[in-house]
């Protein structure tokens, strides 16, 4: 069954849905989703430095990912406003990649397109291995700290007052955003990750009333996005992430214009 | 007796800012603290040294050893993305039981929001909330933020009273950060004045008198505040000759 190409994409897609779709939750009620840009602005000098190191792309991009989410961690609240250091650095390690991976041997020949929009076709047993390994991870990490984690985003100060530190619980999703766009990058490319992110959490928070309905509806909607945006493409003959991520665009619109009636409906 | 919390020589600074200097206090079980200052004397700051989420830049905060805080911010920046019910709320951190909830719902007079969401509750409603979920949590002491702001007189009389009511039946320290700097609330057992330093401590009565606490809020009011002192004084004396200025918490300390 996984010998199937569709198989293999349909799996990496729903994969990458899941975890997206829960920790984008997170970048949602954090307002993150700049954050979420920059770091995965930096996955493609990750790829530049694993085809440098001759180390694994998965590797090299969490790594790169981490770097920059730990440099705007260290470097927001100082005086440069946060909006001018997030487009800085997003933008910034964008052309870095390029320029790498244009200077780097055997980088004038690497399919750049796959890196940024993904190549969600071509996944191999291996990458379906190290996607969902990544997913797995992630995920457990998010579900482990869960009542922590919502109460950082609620107030840094009533966690601290129950004995929990919000630095740590930053810190972690800052972890598991840069693992999330290593596992992505293949399946929607560095360009289309923040809006796997953003779109089915923001597509299912006019439907929830508490932050575990939002959490569950996201990932179906996510899951329903990537499946529905497979069988676009394989239908249209059209690019597999960007049908993914407009999929996922009509379903936030859908809720959106729904809204005001959900609304009516509850008052 | 030991004390719950204890802030020996501290001074604390926020974005490289000094904001507070050289405070010392000890805040006993069963105690209530009134914290009062202009804005920007540290108060804040103050309270988020003693929860543990601004570390000091020189000095101690020492905490008992596995203290229960409770904690009521002055408000929630909660983002609009956030679907929240007052329920889902309560159960943060730690999961309680409908029973449990039910109760400290009932306790703080807000049973009927519990299936609200949390942001489309007033801010009195959202004060009446945090507190109950502070208790919850079974606090030995229990601090908050401006809890009164935005509330009418009636209202923040009604609010001291609950805190008061609170530190009875539960017994736990209660330190109040407050601006209104002449409706301090009289069943405090101790003010600390603040600008910047410590400018002056002691019982509501010794703080009033005091000069530095005279020069600090007597000023900038160009005398209305003297006068509504004066008045405040004098209805301690004739009871019934101003029942229309008689907020329930200033009643119940005499």
């Amino acid at each position: 069954m996984l010998d199937d190409f569709l198989v293999r994409a349909a799996l990496a897609g729903v994969g990458v849905a899941l975890v997206s779709a829960l920790l984008g939750c997170f970048v949602l009620w954090r307002r993150m989703a700049y954050f979420g840009d920059a770091t995965a602005h930096a996955a493609l000098l990750g790829v530049a430095i694993s085809l440098g190191f001759g180390i694994s792309i998965l590797v090299g991009v969490a790594v790169a990912a981490l770097g920059m989410g730990l440099a705007i961690t260290l470097l927001s609240g100082r005086r440069t406003g946060t909006d001018t250091l997030l487009g800085a650095l997003a933008h910034s390690a964008l052309a870095a990649g390029l320029l790498a991976v244009a200077l780097i041997p055997g980088g004038a020949r690497l399919d750049l397109e796959a890196y940024l929009f993904g190549d969600i076709l071509a996944v191999s047993r291996a990458d379906l291995g190290l996607i969902w390994g990544g997913v797995a991870v992630v995920c457990a990490a998010l579900i482990w700290r869960w009542q922590a984690l919502l109460v950082t985003v609620v107030s840094p100060d009533l966690a601290r007052a129950s004995g929990i530190n919000p630095k740590r619980e930053n810190m972690l999703l800052v972890f598991a955003l840069a693992l999330t766009v290593a596992v992505a990058i293949k399946v929607v490319g560095a360009l289309l990750i923040t809006a796997m992110l953003i779109l089915p959490a923001a597509a299912a928070r006019p439907l929830a009333r508490t932050p575990e309905a939002m959490a569950v509806l996201a990932v179906v909607l996510a899951a329903a996005a990537a499946l529905g945006g497979l069988r676009l493409s394989y239908q249209l003959d059209s690019p597999t992430g960007p049908s993914i991520v407009c999929t996922a665009a009509a379903f936030f619109a859908l809720t959106a214009l729904a809204r005001p009636l959900l609304r009516r409906r509850q008052a | 007796m030991t004390a719950l919390i204890e802030v020996q020589n501290v001074t604390l600074a926020r974005d490289g800012q000094v904001v507070l200097e050289g405070v010392s206090a000890r805040f006993e079980p069963g105690e209530i603290t009134t914290i009062v200052g202009p804005n920007g004397s540290g108060k804040t700051s103050l309270l988020k040294a003693l929860i543990g989420e601004l570390p000091p830049m020189k000095g101690k905060v020492r905490r008992a050893p596995g203290l229960r805080l409770g904690y009521v911010p002055q408000k929630l920046a909660l983002d609009p993305t956030l679907p929240m019910t007052v329920a889902r709320f309560l159960s943060l951190p730690r999961r309680v039981s409908a029973d449990a909830r039910g109760r400290a719902l009932r306790y703080a007079e807000v049973a009927a929001l519990e299936h609200r969401q949390l942001a489309d509750l007033s801010g009195g409603q959202l004060q009446r909330v945090l507190l109950a979920r502070a208790l919850l949590a079974e606090p030995q002491i229990l601090l908050l933020d401006e809890p009164t702001q935005g509330l009418d007189q009636p209202g923040q009389a009604a609010f001291y009273q609950q805190i008061e009511h609170v530190r009875d039946s539960i017994g736990c320290a209660v330190v109040m950060v407050s601006h209104e700097l002449h409706v301090v609330m009289s069943a405090s057992d101790r003010v600390i004045c603040l600008n910047g330093h410590v400018c002056c401590e002691g019982t509501p009565d010794v703080v009033r008198n005091s000069a530095e606490y005279r020069a600090l809020f007597g000023a900038g009011t160009h005398g209305a505040l003297a006068l509504y002192r004066h008045h405040h004084d004098h209805s301690h004396d004739h009871p019934h000759d101003h029942p229309h200025d008689h907020d329930a918490a200033h009643d119940h300390a005499h």
